[in-house]
């Protein structure tokens, strides 16, 4: 399809987004990402069952932590397509990529 | 186990507003169960605590710890070679934790990270409901393996009160009435004439009311 997307999306591959945790979408925040976002299977069409429902509740825990600690709950977000989706895929991390261009760095590696 | 609930972010980055070198504790006992205090969420309040305080350029190290438990001295001693290096110390086990560090490292400022709750059981994946108020003198075999203290609002032996409605409790449509499954229960059993027993009103001296309580096992002691 030769489909190009923002350059500045580093894709970190796991076997099914229920391996994605707190922890991880933490971390990416902590050392100075501006924002991630997890991109799972459609619901309902998990291989796993349920794996992408689980990531859609961490990534929801994720934000209240933000939210918590005065950082905008956008910077995480979780979207769902299928695997031979591949147009969406590049128009998601196009859409993410403006929304965190219009909240601007994340206030963590400003600081840094 | 006993339920905690984790303090509002918050509340704990205040507590240590003025550090810049905390050691985060956690305990792998009931607190690791309720997915509260364990290692994983020592790791997720520690790298919370970070994105804050790198958010507002006044940076921090945040060290973890998990302790396999908490409320006993020999685990509470493994931390005497570091607990000088910290400014301060966020116990995220049970009230006993940060009780049992503070008494131990008396020179160390020591804090809660969690908002006990009370002792119980997971009723289902991510629900915890109480069960037991530890009151000193169990009781349950009268009511059919149901605790009308802990789990009755007003702690009534003879139930139910004018406040049972359709199976739930006047104070909330999400509490079940106790006394409403004690009597189903032992109806169902054929076992109803066990309520028409009188129940002697209760010793409360055993529980709280008596002051704080200890257990001395001199089988066991040293």
């Amino acid at each position: 399809m030769r489909l190009s997307y923002p350059t500045n999306v580093k894709v970190i591959q796991v076997p099914c987004t229920g391996r994605v945790d707190i922890i991880h979408l933490l971390k990416a925040i902590e050392e100075g990402a501006d924002g991630v976002y997890v991109a799972g299977c459609l619901e309902g069409e998990c291989h796993y069952l349920a794996g992408n429902l689980k990531a859609k509740k961490r990534v929801k825990y994720v934000k209240k932590v933000l939210e918590e600690i005065g950082m905008e709950p956008d910077r995480v977000e979780m979207f769902n397509m299928s695997s031979s989706e591949g147009p969406r895929f590049a128009a998601v991390a196009r859409e993410m990529t403006e929304k965190i261009k219009a909240l601007g760095p994340s206030p963590v590696r400003s600081k840094l | 186990m006993i339920v905690g609930e984790r303090k509002p972010l918050g509340d704990i980055l205040d507590m240590i507003k003025d550090y810049k070198k905390v050691l985060v504790v956690g305990c792998k006992g009931c607190v690791t169960v309720c997915n509260v205090g364990g290692e994983k969420e020592v790791g997720i309040l520690a790298s919370s605590i970070r994105i804050s305080r790198k958010k507002d350029g006044s940076e921090i190290t945040v060290d973890e710890r998990t302790l396999e438990r908490q409320c006993d001295p020999e685990y509470v001693d493994q931390l005497k070679d570091v607990v000088n290096d910290y400014d301060g110390i966020v116990s995220i086990a049970c009230g006993v934790g940060p009780q049992f560090l503070a008494e131990r490292y008396p020179d160390a400022a020591v804090y809660p990270g969690i908002n006990t709750q009370f002792m119980g059981g997971a009723v289902e994946h991510g629900v915890w409901a109480e069960r037991c108020q530890g009151c000193g003198a169990c009781l349950v075999h009268n009511f059919g393996g149901f605790c009308p203290i802990a789990r009755c609002s007003k702690s009534l032996l003879h139930g139910p009160c004018g406040g049972s409605g359709g199976g739930k409790c006047e104070i909330s449509k999400d509490v079940d009435c106790v006394w409403h499954l004690i009597v189903e229960k032992l109806a169902k059993q054929g076992k109803m004439a066990n309520l028409r027993r009188l129940i002697p009103t209760k010793n409360w001296s055993t529980s709280r009311d008596g002051g704080p309580r200890k257990v001395v096992r001199e089988d066991l002691k040293l």
